[in-house]
């Protein structure tokens, strides 16, 4: 187990190398000028040039890649154009906010999706089946800013039960686990959920409605085991495909939130990442991305373990 | 993101929420601005007119500031931290009597040191307050300043680098920030940042980066009239149209800048009181002057001009719009008594064009770049395609270069004759017009020929030149006024834009809001309003 893990962690450099790279050209290609954000747009030319060399924007393109990567191994993200504030600072707060919606969505759409997915399964191509592919087929295909929308105009303009945006009374820096703030997350976390809902229930459907045939689970009944006992083995035939799909929708729902934090004003990494690439804040959207993904593939890395562990095949592959 | 308000709009008006339910908050009023962070809160702001309308005339004070006092008359600067100025018979060398008895929120006085300071934090990057970021805001507004000096406390000398009328008006853009509080802030702009401090009539209790910033009274402000009213003004960026029309309608906030039009009806059907005032503020197309454009020629600009319908496009806007009669908006105290007038008339559109040579069998293709959004944009898709269709009538085909809003500001100061335009012939752009240097200068002065400054058509004309060495030469204020009105004559006549539409800075609030007037200018004044309840 331990060499396995080893052997994984080493695989994580080349793949953060490729991802810093990937990032950082991908917000260069882009077309525009991050001095927009910091000047009159009526700015000379001459008083541009001056603050595109003190950003240090007036470099080639490898040198600027150098000198934010080697300030990046010393724990320096930069500061973003826009605000001035610390990358470090305005990324990992945000993804601070992200991660708490986001485990919000994921404790509600996991075991919902498990549930419905091993209900679907076991009642394969009965009115239950049916009932719960048309359930997260509708999950699945519904746009869910669109569903956001109609939720708060619902429960916040129509019957004034849950607020429509932010993230507590007096924004995330004041957070509180109390009704107050909560009621903040509710929307945004039950608009969230509904996709992975969907997924989750779609793939646990598949893969128990495929062991439920399999032989052994026929031996398992003959050999005289209860109902439940029998679907314990299933459950653990099928947790390892269904952890990795579960990691994998863990990852889109921090980095894949930008719509739902717009919809909901929610100060989180999608919401960040969406003002930085409209303002081309370049450290700001460089720092945010390569965090994002970093997370993404520390994901990837922790299911693989997890599943490992339940899985012992899976370490010898 | 049409589709998507229109899609709010019609789900909202089905809701057909209750107002009884709104969130009550005793002498707080809560603003939605449409800006994605709070302004830089340090003095010199970020973030354009939304800046210094939240975060700068509130907090911080300039010497000469714009009368905001009423929604009748045009706005015109008044005294501010200075009380009288006037310029040496040199013409460079301006003296400001400053007020006295002025202190900052941290009690430290204002004097004519504290101006010099500030001058230093702007344009002497050598002087321990120099601020790289506030540097970048104000630098470029103050261009004839050459130097200044604390003649006593209360006396202050600005030299210009050449004679230049126009001063007063740069220097509406200068907020002081006290010396003391930076000191006493480790001379550390960051932590200022979160705690700053100005001479304006709120001080700023509360800042939550990206997310609020709480203002409380500064009750021992200066100017009687201007000490507020309220308890607390919370400022929440809300830059999503459609999320700032949830939070008002749901109680979370009192007030939101710039709703979507077609969102309004949905507003107004449920209690919520719609504001609005003709300001300077205009959306055109500014026109190639390149040889070979298409409008070089006269009787194309008038026809064009003439064969948009702007009465027509209204309710495109719901309503929210001054159709354009020249580039000033008509109320304007400089817009002149111009001969030309860009109303809509079909036949005289045609009849030019035809004088031009154009006609059913021999159209004219012209290509226009324009953004599918932006500040102060308004809704440029519709509009535009609005203006399409008007200009086909006169046998104009559009065909139109869309780019994204920064890169579209980019190809704006690169200018017409720079290749990543696509010998575009014009660019739908829209101009804050406050004063003679943004509403006319700075658009078709020879000096300024992009991509050295902001003349995108490469205009040129030795009349109009000579014009706007004349606003800045004539320092008697009722002189330039009229010099300014033959300018934007001279504007008018020759045609020299697209004029479209003027926008009307619409904002939607509770009804509970009271005592707001809005003045026809970018900033707005808060000391006035109250909550009822």
């Amino acid at each position: 187990m331990l060499s396995y893990l080893i052997r994984r962690l080493i695989l994580v450099l080349p793949v953060a190398f490729g991802v810093s790279v990937i990032c950082f050209l991908l917000v260069q290609i882009a077309p525009g000028d991050p001095l927009t954000a910091i000047m009159p747009i009526d700015a000379t030319a001459e008083e541009q040039a001056a603050m595109r060399a003190a950003y240090g924007l007036d470099k080639p393109l490898p040198i600027q890649y150098a000198v934010w990567i080697g300030n990046l191994v010393q724990g320096d993200m930069g500061k973003s154009i826009a605000s001035g504030r610390p990358v470090a600072t305005e990324v990992f707060g945000a993804v601070k906010n992200s991660l708490l919606l986001a485990a919000s969505a994921a404790v509600i759409a996991f075991p919902i999706g498990v549930f419905l997915g091993f209900l679907a399964g076991y009642f394969q191509e009965s009115w239950v089946d049916r009932c719960v592919t048309a359930l997260s087929i509708t999950g699945v295909s519904v746009p869910n800013y669109w569903l956001g929308i109609v939720l708060v105009i619902i429960f916040s303009v129509n019957l004034g039960w849950l607020p429509s945006m932010g993230a507590g009374p007096g924004g995330s820096g004041a957070w509180e686990w109390d009704w107050l703030h909560v009621r903040h997350l509710v929307l945004p976390a039950v608009t969230l959920a509904v996709v992975p809902i969907g997924i989750v229930s779609r793939t646990v459907r598949a893969l128990s409605g495929d062991i439920l045939t399999q032989d052994f689970v026929q031996a398992l009944y003959a050999k005289g085991m209860s109902r439940v006992d029998v679907l314990r083995h299933v459950a653990r035939n099928a947790a390892a495909t269904a952890l990795s799909v579960m990691g994998l929708q863990l990852g889109y729902l921090l980095g894949g939130s930008i719509l739902i934090e717009t919809v909901f004003n929610w100060p989180g990494s999608g919401f960040l990442l969406s003002n930085a690439i409209f303002q081309r804040d370049l450290p700001l959207l460089q720092g945010t991305i390569l965090v994002l993904a970093l997370f993404f593939v520390a994901m990837n890395l922790i299911v693989d373990v997890v599943q490992a562990a339940i899985d012992p095949r899976i370490q010898r592959t | 993101m049409s589709r998507f308000s229109r899609g709010f709009a019609a789900l909202a008006t089905a809701a057909a929420m209750a107002c009884g339910t709104l969130a009550q908050a005793q002498g707080t009023l809560r603003i939605g601005m449409t800006a994605a962070d709070i302004p830089l809160t340090t003095g010199q702001t970020d973030q354009g007119g939304e800046g210094m309308r939240f975060m700068g005339y509130t907090v911080y004070d300039s010497l000469i500031e714009w009368d905001l006092s009423s929604a009748d008359k045009p706005s015109v600067l008044i005294p501010g931290l200075a009380t009288d100025w006037s310029v040496g018979e040199d013409e460079l060398t301006w003296t400001f009597t400053l007020r006295d008895g002025v202190t900052f929120h941290d009690g430290s006085p204002f004097t004519a040191e504290s101006v010099v300071w500030n001058f230093d934090k702007l344009l002497d990057d050598s002087s321990p307050q120099y601020d790289p970021r506030q540097s970048a805001q104000g630098k470029s507004r103050i261009p004839a300043v050459a130097s200044y000096e604390a003649i006593d406390d209360l006396t202050l000398t600005i030299t210009t680098k050449e004679p230049d009328a126009t001063l007063p008006y740069q220097l509406a853009w200068i907020l002081m920030s006290s010396r003391a509080n930076w000191e006493a802030m480790d001379m550390d702009w960051e932590k200022v940042a979160m705690s700053p401090s100005g001479t304006g009539p709120w001080k700023l209790e509360t800042f939550v980066p990206r997310e609020r910033a709480e203002l409380v009274p500064n009750t021992e402000y200066w100017d009687d009239t201007r000490i507020p009213e309220l308890d607390k003004l919370v400022l929440i960026p809300l830059p999503e149209p459609n999320a700032r029309a949830a939070a008002l309608m749901s109680g979370q906030v009192d007030w939101i800048e710039a709703p979507a039009p077609d969102t309004i009806p949905a507003m107004q059907g449920n209690g919520f009181v719609i504001s609005s005032n003709a300001y300077p503020h205009n959306w055109t197309w500014h026109l190639s002057r390149l040889e070979g454009s298409p409008w070089n020629d006269i009787r194309v600009r008038k026809a064009a001009n003439m064969a948009i319908d702007r009465t027509g496009m209204m309710p495109l806007l719901g309503g929210l719009m001054v159709p354009a009669k020249g580039f000033l908006p008509p109320s304007s105290q400089w817009f002149g008594e111009p001969t030309f007038d860009p109303s809509y008339d079909l036949d005289a559109a045609r009849a030019l064009m035809t004088e031009a040579g154009f006609g059913p069998d021999n159209r004219l293709t012209v290509k226009a770049l324009i953004s599918p959004s932006g500040s102060g944009q308004m809704l440029p898709l519709p509009m535009n395609e609005f203006v399409q269709q008007s200009l086909a009538e006169i046998w104009i085909d559009v065909e139109f270069m869309v780019v994204e809003w920064n890169q579209m500001i980019n190809l704006w100061r690169a200018g017409a004759a720079d290749p990543a335009v696509e010998g575009a012939q014009s660019i739908n752009f829209t101009y804050f017009i406050q004063d003679p240097f943004t509403g006319l200068i700075r658009h078709l002065d020879e000096n300024l020929i992009a991509p050295n400054g902001t003349n995108w058509g490469h205009y040129s004309d030795p009349e109009m030149q000579e014009l706007f060495n004349r606003i800045k030469t004539t320092f008697d204020p009722e002189e330039q006024t009229a010099v300014l009105q033959q300018t934007h004559e001279k504007f008018v006549d020759d045609a020299l834009f697209l004029f479209v539409t003027h926008d009307v800075a619409p904002r939607a609030m509770a009804p509970k809001v009271k005592g707001f007037v809005q003045a026809q200018n970018w900033y707005q004044n808060f000391s006035g309003i109250t909550i009822e309840e």
